[in-house]
This record gives C-alpha cells, structure tokens and sequence, in this order.
C-alpha cells in the first residue's frame, strides 16, 4: 500500500487581478518505495504540488487520493492526525525545534503518537544512529551543522513510520559532502524500510540518484521519466 | 505533557533578558502590591477591633433605644435573658451596661455628659479602662465612686477624693441625684470622648438612675467567636429574643468607620488596578513578540502532526510561567519584610497621628498577614496571564499554516 493517486490537480491563486495557475491539471500515480524528484524551475509549481499532497494546502480543484483516502476531504483534526501518521517532511530549513534536543525533535512526533517514552527514546536513538549522528544526541539544533540538522530533520520524518516522505528542496542548504551523505542516507532508508520519497529540487546529483524524474513547468507534468531497474 | 512543558519553559528562557525583565516587572507589582494592601488590610483590622471594642460585635436594645438614645426605652435584664443570647452558638461574652446622660456639678462648674454604668471588671477586661488611667483606680463592682475622662476633670478642676454632683432625669421621668467621689481620672486620646465619658458601677447607676426597677440596662453588649456572618447572628438572636428587642451590628452602628475602610478600600483597588494594568501590558508585549517570532515554529509543528490545542497549552504555559515566577518570587521577597512590620508596626508622629487619635485609634501603621493578600495577589496575576495569554492561544487556532512557514 501507500499509493497516492493525484487527478486533475489544480491550484489558483486569484488573490491578484490575474489568476495564477501554480498547478494546473497534474494527474499522477506514486507507487509504494518510488523515490521520486519533481524538478523544474523556480515558480513552475513543485513546492505548491509538494504542499498540497502532504495536505498542508487545499487544491482548488482535483483530489488527491492516498491508499484511496481523498485528503481534501478530511476534517482539520484528522488531517493533521494522517499527517502525523502517514507523511514525514524533510524542509529545505530544517526547520527542527530549536529548543528540544535532536534526541527530543525526533522522540517528539512519536510523543505526537501517543508512544510510551522509554519506546520512543529507543526508536529515536537507534534512527540518530541510522543517520550517523548518534554522538550527538544531546546537541540542540543550534549547535549542530547544516547537514547533521538535515540528517535529524530525515531522522524525525522517519520517527512516525510514515508511508511516504515528502522532502521540499532538501540539499539546497547543504555542501556537497552533506547533499551525498543525505542522499546516499535516504536511498539506504528507502530501500530497507520501502518509504516512498518525493523530492522537489534543482540539484543535479538528487536527480542523478532519483529512480524517477517528473518534470513541472507552468503547473503541468511536461515529462515523466522512470530510470532503468527502477519500480 | 512533560514535553509541551519542557518546549514551554525552554521557549521562555531563549531570550533570558527579555523574560527575566517581564517577571521582574511581574515581581514589583506583586512586591508593591502586597505591602499596600498589608498597610491598608493591616489599618483596617485596627480600626475594626477600635470600634467592636468600643460598641462590642453586636448590641441588644430595646425596641426604639437606638433612635431615642432616651433612658425610658431600657430594659430589665434578667438571667433568663442572658441564658437566651448565651443559647446562640457564636455567642463568646455578653456584657449589660446602662447609658444616660447627665449633669455634673462642682463649685460654680457645670457640664452634661455621658455616664456608663459598668460591670467594671467585664468593661476593663474588654477594653483595657485601667491602663487609661492617669490618677487614682478604676471601679470595683459595686463602687459608690465615679471615673471621670480628663478633659472633664480639667473643666471642673476636680481631683480624686473630690465629690462631683449628678443631676439627671431618670427611668420614667424620676430625678436622679446623688453626689459621688471621684476614685480615678482616665484619660482618652480623643478629645470628644475625653471631654464627654464618665464610668460608675452598673449597680451604682441602676440605683439612682431606676431605683424602682432593679436590673434596669440600656444595652447589652455581645462579643462572638467569629464576627463573619454579624447580620445573621444579630438576626438569629434577634429571633431568640423577640421583637420587643432590637438587635444592631457594630457595622451599623458605627456605620462611618465601616464607609471610611470602603471608600478607602475602593481608591486602594484602584491603584492596584492601575499597578496591574501596566504589567498586564509587559506580559503582554513579552508574549506578543515571542508568538511573532515562532510563527514559523509554531507552523512546523503544526504540519508535522501537532494538534493546535497543544500548541495552545505550550502558548499558556508559557505565560502562566511568567506570571507564577513573578507571584512565587513577590511573595517570597515580602513575606519577611511584611511578617517584621506586622511585628514591628511603623510609629506615627504629627499630623497623622493626630488624625488617628481624633478616630481613637492607635497611632502606628499596622501591617497585616491575613491569607487572603497573598492569595488575591496570585490569583488575580495568573487571571491576567491568562488574558494575555488569549492572542497567542487565538493565534494558534488560526493562523494558516504555509503563510506562516514563509514569515
């Protein structure tokens, strides 16, 4: 499971005397462990698709199915609630709490989850771990380098065992070193637990990892690449 | 919850400075607070205990006396009477007295003025009359003699073991004449009283003033346990009693000092509202920008799966966080100072203690301790957190979560 079927997306923004059209008439399907980049340039609509199917931003018109569970129809508390439990996000900055430990940004969502503490503690360490920064567990956001941030943030967006992660720019802020290891870290996480991720970027080397390329422009799906061997 | 309080108390101390000034301005309302309201609390109390040691909690008349003031509205009191006030739960001592008025005389000196017909050992024990005195003794029980205030001694230039004339109309229009040794000179800080109160034994003054009806009283004073429900216990023994008596609080018959602590409890409130409204605004100017700065935050959390009710709870932690360490460290820095003062009450000079004396009451700025300062102080500075804590509470309910994410 964990298939997220997209028809006849759109989203305009009509706040101006213009309409805008951000997406305008994605029909997709994202199966079950794809590691998936939407790429295009700035302002064809990525981050806007990206929102809407992590059910951050309501399309205009279209629905967004995930294991056949329309999200634009589900009520706030429960939205944020399939958030919790089947979407992790990954932020261009990261955008962890900058006054819980890494241990405690990634124990918080399944605190979130209502899971018992010495349970959480333990998945946290042991995801800290996976993502090579279990010396420094005890290290506020502040105190650790853009990389290692990113690496908690990917960490935290595993915590609730999500279906998939939605991951908006993720090496944007990060040097080459860290944008590899981040990579090489995500692809070892989506092929040991089967998450589903989806990237928006420019960066080259995330497409040169990425197992299928969608390309956006102006709101629409102007390509749709599967590499060779892929699902 | 532990950690919606470890993200609370953390939030708080990100900018250290700017929290610890908030509680600070936090701790001087309080700290003020508290001493003002000790002051006004603390002269209160003595200016109740001045006027129920003088009236007593409650007084019993007979139907009319305290609008006739007139020896003919008296009663005889009895010890089945006694029995039946003494029958109210609340009842502690129960005290008979008869009041007139009368003329003195001595050499070519005349003057009219109040004469009390005591139990003297009763009177004394309530009121301390022998500590007052400034020549001669106090009364006995069945004392032939006469206490006169000072002002009064001075105006007929009468000493002690002089005798003093007594002219006065009587129970049910007899004269009442009789000529009395003065035994002892009390001296009274008020002047109205010190030229206008004499004392003789309650027997004394029954016999000339009623002697066809021994056991004659004017008033029987009644002191209680607890003074927290006066109208209800006057009612009750009122109820006792019967109509042919009257039963009055002390807060009506001195019903101006009871207006006097309401006039200047309202303009004390006042203040402190005005104290309290300034600090409302310094908590509120501190949750503000520490809401504004954390849209971002606050719109992660959100998005990752955080339920804005629990964002809510962090936002009102927070602030009650501030208003609790200002109220916990007010009460901790007063609470010496004010137990020292309560023992140590500050001594009034000149005019002020004039004024005080003109009200007989001690001239000294009592301070009180009572539960009830400390705890108004703290509660009414956790409601206003509270408030405060409103806007970010509404925020949080409402604010869209990408437009945040973007601030």
């Amino acid at each position: 499971m964990g298939v997220i079927k997209i028809s006849n997306l759109y989203k305009i923004y009509d706040e101006s005397k213009i309409p805008v059209k951000a997406v305008n008439g994605i029909d997709l399907t994202i199966c079950q462990g794809e590691f998936t980049a939407i790429v295009g340039p700035s302002g064809s609509g990525k981050t806007t698709f990206l929102n809407m199917v992590g059910g951050l931003d309501k399309p205009t018109k279209g629905e967004i199915k995930i294991d056949n569970i329309d999200i634009g129809d589900l009520p706030p508390r429960k939205l944020i609630d399939y958030r919790l439990n089947n979407i992790g996000f990954v932020f261009q900055a990261y955008n962890l709490i900058p006054v819980l430990t890494a241990l405690e940004n990634v124990a918080f969502i399944m605190q979130l989850q209502r899971k018992g503490k010495k349970e959480r503690n333990k998945i946290a360490r042991e995801l800290l771990e996976t993502v090579g920064i279990g010396d420094k567990l005890d290290r506020r956001p502040g105190d650790l380098s853009g990389g290692q941030q990113q690496r908690v943030s990917v960490a935290r967006a595993l915590a609730s065992k999500p279906k998939f992660i939605l991951a908006d720019e993720p090496t944007a802020n990060l040097d080459s070193k860290s944008t590899n290891e981040l990579l090489d870290l995500m692809l070892k996480m989506n092929k040991e637990l089967d998450t589903t991720f989806i990237f928006s970027t420019h960066d080259q080397r995330v497409m040169d990892k990425a197992r299928r390329i969608i390309t956006i422009d102006d709101g629409k799906v102007t390509s749709d690449v599967r590499k060779n061997g892929s699902k | 919850m532990e950690t919606l309080f470890k993200i609370a108390w953390r939030g708080l101390w990100r900018n250290k400075r700017r929290t610890l000034i908030t509680t600070t301005s936090v701790f001087l309302a309080v700290f003020l607070a508290l001493f003002m309201r000790s002051i006004q609390i603390g002269s209160y109390e003595l200016m109740i205990d001045s006027a129920v040691t003088e009236a007593g909690h409650l007084q019993v008349h007979d139907s009319g006396f305290w609008e006739s003031k007139s020896i003919n509205d008296s009663f005889i009191y009895s010890e089945s009477l006694k029995n039946k006030i003494e029958g109210a739960e609340n009842v502690k001592t129960v005290i008979p007295k008869l009041e007139t008025f009368a003329l003195g005389s001595y050499g070519e000196m005349t003057k009219g003025f109040m004469l009390q017909g005591i139990i003297p050992e009763l009177e004394d024990l309530r009121k301390n009359i022998s500590d007052k005195l400034v020549e001669g003794r106090f009364l006995n029980t069945n004392d032939d003699g006469i206490v006169l205030a000072e002002g009064l001694a001075k105006f007929f230039k009468i000493g002690v073991n002089d005798t003093i004339v007594l002219i006065g109309q009587g129970y049910q229009g007899i004269s009442a004449v009789g000529i009395f040794p003065v035994v002892g000179i009390i001296k009274y800080p008020i002047p109205k009283l010190n030229n206008f109160i004499t004392y003789m034994s309650l027997s004394k003054v029954q016999e000339v003033f009623a002697p066809y009806h021994p056991g004659l009283v004017s008033t029987i004073v009644i002191d209680l346990k607890s003074d927290k429900n006066l109208k209800t216990e006057a009612k009750e023994i009122n109820s006792l009693l019967g109509s042919k008596y009257e039963v009055i609080p002390w807060t009506i018959m001195l019903a101006e000092v009871v207006q006097q602590i309401e006039g200047d409890n309202v303009g004390g409130l006042i203040m402190l509202a005005i104290l309290y409204l300034i600090v409302t605004f310094g908590i509120f100017g501190t949750i503000l920008m520490m809401t504004m700065e954390r849209r971002k935050e606050f719109a992660v959390m959100v998005a990752v799966g955080m339920h804005r009710g629990k964002l809510a709870i962090v936002v009102c932690i927070e602030t009650l966080m501030i208003g609790l360490m200002g109220v916990v460290s007010g009460i901790l820095a007063s609470l010496p100072l004010l137990q020292y003062l309560y023992r140590n009450p500050i001594p009034l000079k000149g005019e002020a203690a004039k004024m005080m004396l003109e009200f007989n009451i001690e001239p000294i700025m009592p301070f009180s301790l009572e539960l009830f300062i400390f705890s108004n102080q703290g509660v009414t500075i956790l409601i206003l957190a509270f408030i405060t804590a409103l806007y970010p509470i509404i925020y949080v309910n409402r604010f869209k979560i990408l437009k945040a994410m973007r601030s």
